[in-house]
C-alpha cells in the first residue's frame, strides 16, 4: 500500500528513468523533494540537472520550460500551490498552449505542469483553490487530475509521456491516502489518460466528480445504497478534452445525473458538462443536472471551510433533489 | 556621438559622418574592434539596405489592404544587421515581432513572417530548422523562452568552445518593464545560461518614451542581475556586429549571460495602426535622421573607396527586385482552407475537435449542396 504522493513519486522516477530528456523543475523540488514531497528523493539520485531548484518566479518556472521544450527537453514543472500559478498564467495560456497551433504543427511543447489544488487541508488563502476551469476553458491544453494511488502512478507518466502540453491536477488532500499500486505495469496498454471511468456502477443516478472529489462522491454512493437507490459514480479524470461518451451512456441509463466539483459553480466545468449533458441527453433524463459546487465566493477562511466543500450530505441532497422532480 | 549614450559609454566604432575608429575600449574593459574585409563591408551594406527595402514593401503592402498589419523596423537596421550577422550557424535567435532584419540576417527567405502580417497564418515556422524562433508578440515572454533554452544547451553541454552555442534574445526598452523580463535577467545569471539579452532601446514603447520604462540606463541593470551590460551604438552596424560578436563568443565559452542596449531610434511608427505625431515632434525625428545607420555607412564606404556610384546602385537594383519579387509572392500567398480551423490545435489530436471539425465540414457543405 503507498499514498498518492508516494505514488506520484513513483510515477515521477519512473519518467525520469525512461527518458534522459524529462526534467522536473520547480520551487524546492529538489533537496526538500518539495512542500508536499512528491519530488522527494529524485534530485539525489538524478542530479541537479535533471532535478533543478529554481528561483521563486513562476512565469520564469513555465517560461524557461517552453525554451527547454523547444530544445528539445520534456519539462515536469511544479507549481507550489494552486492559488500560485497565476503569475505563470501568461506563459501557459498565450505561450504554452498556443505553440503548437501558431508553428501549424512543427513544434511540440510536451509540457506537463503539476499542480496541487483543493481544500480541506486547513490552508490559508491562496493554498486551497481549484482553478482548473480556467486552463481546461484555453484550447491547446489538456487538463487531467487524478483520484487515488492508482491512476496517480500512471497518469503523471502518461502526462509527461504526450507530446501534448498537460495540466495535471493533483487533489492535495488526497496524497495521504493509500492503495494497492503496481509498480512494474507497463505504461502501454494502461487505461487511456483522457478516459474516464465508472468507479462504482449503479442505475439509478450518475455523480460525476473527479480529484478530490471522487472519495466524496462514492461515500455518498455508498451512503444512497443504504437508502436503497444505487448511484453510478464516474471519476472523470480528463477534463479537457472531457470524455463524453461514457458519461452520455450513463446518464441515459440512469436519466438523472448531479455534478460535484470544489472549484465555485458559476462558469465551472460543472456547467459545461451540465449543458452537454442536456444537448445529448435530453430525452432520457427524467430530472434536470444539478450541481454540487464550492461558492461563488474567494475561498473561505480555513476554519469555515468545510461550509463551502461540497461533502456526502450536500451531495445526497442533490441526489434527493433530483430524485424528487 | 550621441550625448546620453557618450554619458553612459556608448561603444561606436562608425559616426554618423561615416569616420571609422579601429577599436574602442568600453567600460566593461572589452575592447571592441571589427576586422572586416572589404566585401564584407559592401555585404554589411547591402543587407541594411535590402532589409530597409523590404520593410518599405512591407508598409507599402499594408497601405495597400495587402497586410493586415506590419511593424516597420525603419531606424533599426544596424542593430539588426549588426547583431544577425554576428551570429554563428549553431547560434539560436529568440525574436519579437520586428526582426525582419535578424531574419534576413540568418539566411531566411524573407517572406517567412509574412503569413503572420497578412493573416493567413500565425508565423508556422519550425525555430529549430532556421535557429530562429517564431515571432513572439506577447512583449517580453521570449526571453524567458531563450533563457530555457540556453539552459538547455549548457545542460547538453554545448558549451566551452569556439564551436559552443549561444542564443540571443530580442526586446525592446519597452519590454525592460515586464516581469518576465527580468524573471529571465535572474534565472539567466543564477543558471550562467549562455544568453544574450539584446535590448533595442529604439526609445519608444508605441507612445511612451523610454523615461516612462526606466530611471537608469537600461545596459546598467545588467549588474543588479550579477553580468555585463553595455551599451552600444544602435546606429553603428559596427559596433553592433563587434559588441554582440564579443557578447556571444562570451557566452559560447560558458561565460554567462550579457545584456546588450543598442541604443537607436524607431523612424517609423509603431506598427501601420499607429500615429507617432500624437507623441513625438518632427524636429526628434530629423534629429535621428542626422545618424542614419546607412547614410553613415554609406559615408565610410566612399571615404575609404570601398565602393563607388555602380555598386551603390547595382544594391539599389537588387533590393528593388527583391522587394518587388517579396511583393509578388506575397500576393499569390494563398489562403488557407476553412477547415485548416482545427488543425494542429494538439499534436495527438483531441476527440472533441474531431466532432467540432466533423459537424463544421458538415455545416459547410450544407452551403454547397444548396447550390447545387
Amino acid at each position: 500500500m503507498i499514498t498518492l504522493g508516494k505514488a506520484l513519486n513513483h510515477g515521477l522516477r519512473r519518467a525520469l528513468e525512461d527518458d534522459p530528456k524529462v526534467v522536473i523543475m520547480g520551487e524546492d523540488v529538489g533537496k526538500l523533494g518539495g512542500v508536499f514531497r512528491i519530488t522527494d528523493g529524485l534530485q539525489k539520485d538524478f542530479g541537479e540537472n535533471r532535478v533543478i531548484d529554481t528561483p521563486l518566479a513562476e512565469a520564469g518556472i513555465v517560461g524557461t520550460a517552453v525554451g527547454l521544450a523547444i530544445r528539445g527537453f520534456r519539462p515536469v514543472c511544479e507549481i507550489q500551490f494552486d492559488g500560485f500559478v497565476f503569475p505563470a498564467y501568461n506563459q501557459i495560456v498565450a505561450q504554452v498552449a498556443k505553440m503548437h497551433y501558431r508553428s501549424k504543427g512543427k513544434l511540440r511543447l510536451p509540457i506537463t505542469i503539476r499542480i496541487p489544488y483543493g481544500g480541506g487541508i486547513g490552508a490559508v488563502e491562496h493554498h486551497s483553490e481549484s482553478p482548473e476551469a480556467y486552463f481546461a476553458h484555453t484550447p491547446g491544453l489538456k487538463v487531467v487530475t487524478c483520484s487515488n494511488p492508482v491512476d496517480a502512478y500512471t497518469m503523471i507518466q502518461q502526462a509527461i509521456a504526450s507530446d501534448d502540453p498537460v495540466i495535471f491536477f493533483e487533489p492535495k488532500r488526497r496524497y495521504w491516502e493509500k492503495g494497492e499500486v503496481d509498480l512494474d505495469a507497463p505504461l502501454s496498454g494502461a487505461f487511456p489518460l483522457h478516459s474516464a471511468r465508472v468507479v462504482r456502477p449503479g442505475g439509478d443516478a450518475t455523480l460525476l466528480a473527479y480529484g478530490p472529489m471522487v472519495r466524496v462522491a462514492l461515500d455518498a454512493a455508498s451512503a444512497a445504497a443504504e437508502d436503497g437507490r444505487e448511484l453510478e459514480v464516474i471519476d472523470v479524470r480528463s477534463l479537457s478534452p472531457i470524455d463524453y461518451p461514457v458519461i452520455f451512456e450513463s446518464v441515459r441509463r440512469t436519466g438523472r445525473a448531479v455534478v460535484v466539483h470544489e472549484a465555485p459553480g458559476n462558469v465551472g466545468l460543472g456547467a459545461e458538462i451540465a449543458a452537454r449533458i442536456t444537448e445529448e441527453c435530453f430525452y432520457s433524463l427524467e430530472a434536470p443536472v444539478l450541481r454540487v459546487t464550492g461558492y461563488d465566493i474567494p475561498y473561505p477562511a480555513a476554519r469555515i471551510e468545510e461550509e463551502y466543500l461540497p461533502d456526502l450530505d450536500r451531495v445526497l441532497d442533490a441526489v434527493d433533489r433530483s430524485f424528487g422532480w | 556621438m550621441d550625448q546620453h549614450g557618450a554619458a553612459d559609454g556608448f561603444v561606436q566604432l562608425l559616426n554618423p559622418e561615416g569616420d571609422h575608429v579601429d577599436s574602442v575600449t568600453g567600460p566593461d574593459g572589452v575592447t571592441y574592434a571589427v576586422d572586416f574585409t572589404d566585401d564584407e563591408y559592401r555585404g554589411l551594406y547591402q543587407d541594411m539596405v535590402t532589409v530597409r527595402r523590404l520593410d518599405a514593401e512591407g508598409v507599402a503592402l499594408q497601405r495597400q489592404g495587402e497586410l493586415g498589419l506590419w511593424a516597420s523596423l525603419l531606424g533599426q537596421e544596424a542593430a539588426q544587421v549588426g547583431s544577425g550577422r554576428a551570429l554563428q550557424p549553431q547560434d539560436m535567435a529568440f525574436p519579437t515581432y520586428r526582426e525582419h532584419g535578424v531574419l534576413y540576417c540568418r539566411g531566411i527567405d524573407p517572406i517567412m513572417p509574412f503569413g503572420l502580417f497578412r493573416g493567413v497564418d500565425q508565423g508556422g515556422w519550425d525555430p529549430n530548422e532556421f535557429k530562429f524562433n517564431q515571432y513572439t508578440i506577447v512583449i517580453g515572454s521570449q526571453t524567458l523562452h531563450a533563457t530555457g533554452y540556453a539552459m538547455g544547451v549548457t545542460m547538453e553541454g554545448r558549451t566551452g568552445s569556439d564551436d559552443g552555442e549561444a542564443v540571443i534574445a530580442y526586446f525592446g526598452d519597452g519590454a525592460s518593464s515586464q516581469g518576465e523580463v527580468n524573471e529571465a535577467f535572474v534565472w539567466s545569471g543564477v543558471f550562467n545560461a549562455p544568453v544574450v539579452f539584446f535590448c533595442q532601446n529604439n526609445q519608444y514603447a508605441i507612445s511612451a518614451a523610454a523615461e516612462r520604462q526606466t530611471r537608469v540606463p537600461l545596459f546598467r541593470r545588467a549588474g543588479g542581475y550579477g553580468f555585463p551590460g553595455i551599451r552600444v551604438d544602435g546606429n553603428d552596424v559596427l559596433a553592433s556586429y563587434a559588441v554582440t560578436r564579443a557578447a556571444l563568443d562570451h557566452a559560447r565559452h560558458g561565460q554567462g549571460p550579457k545584456l546588450i542596449e543598442a541604443y537607436t531610434y524607431r523612424m517609423g511608427a509603431h506598427t501601420s495602426s499607429d500615429d507617432p505625431t500624437r507623441y513625438r515632434m518632427a524636429g526628434e525625428v530629423e534629429a535621428w535622421k542626422a545618424k542614419d545607420p546607412i547614410s553613415r555607412l554609406k559615408a565610410f564606404l566612399v571615404k575609404q573607396r570601398i565602393a563607388g556610384d555602380d555598386f551603390f546602385a547595382q544594391v539599389e537594383d537588387d533590393a528593388r527586385k527583391a522587394a518587388l519579387d517579396l511583393r509578388e509572392r506575397v500576393l499569390a500567398m494563398p489562403d488557407r482552407q476553412p477547415v485548416e480551423l482545427f488543425d494542429h490545435v494538439y499534436p495527438t489530436g483531441s476527440p472533441e475537435l474531431d466532432a467540432q471539425r466533423r459537424w463544421f465540414t458538415g455545416y459547410h457543405a450544407s452551403f454547397d449542396s444548396t447550390d447545387g
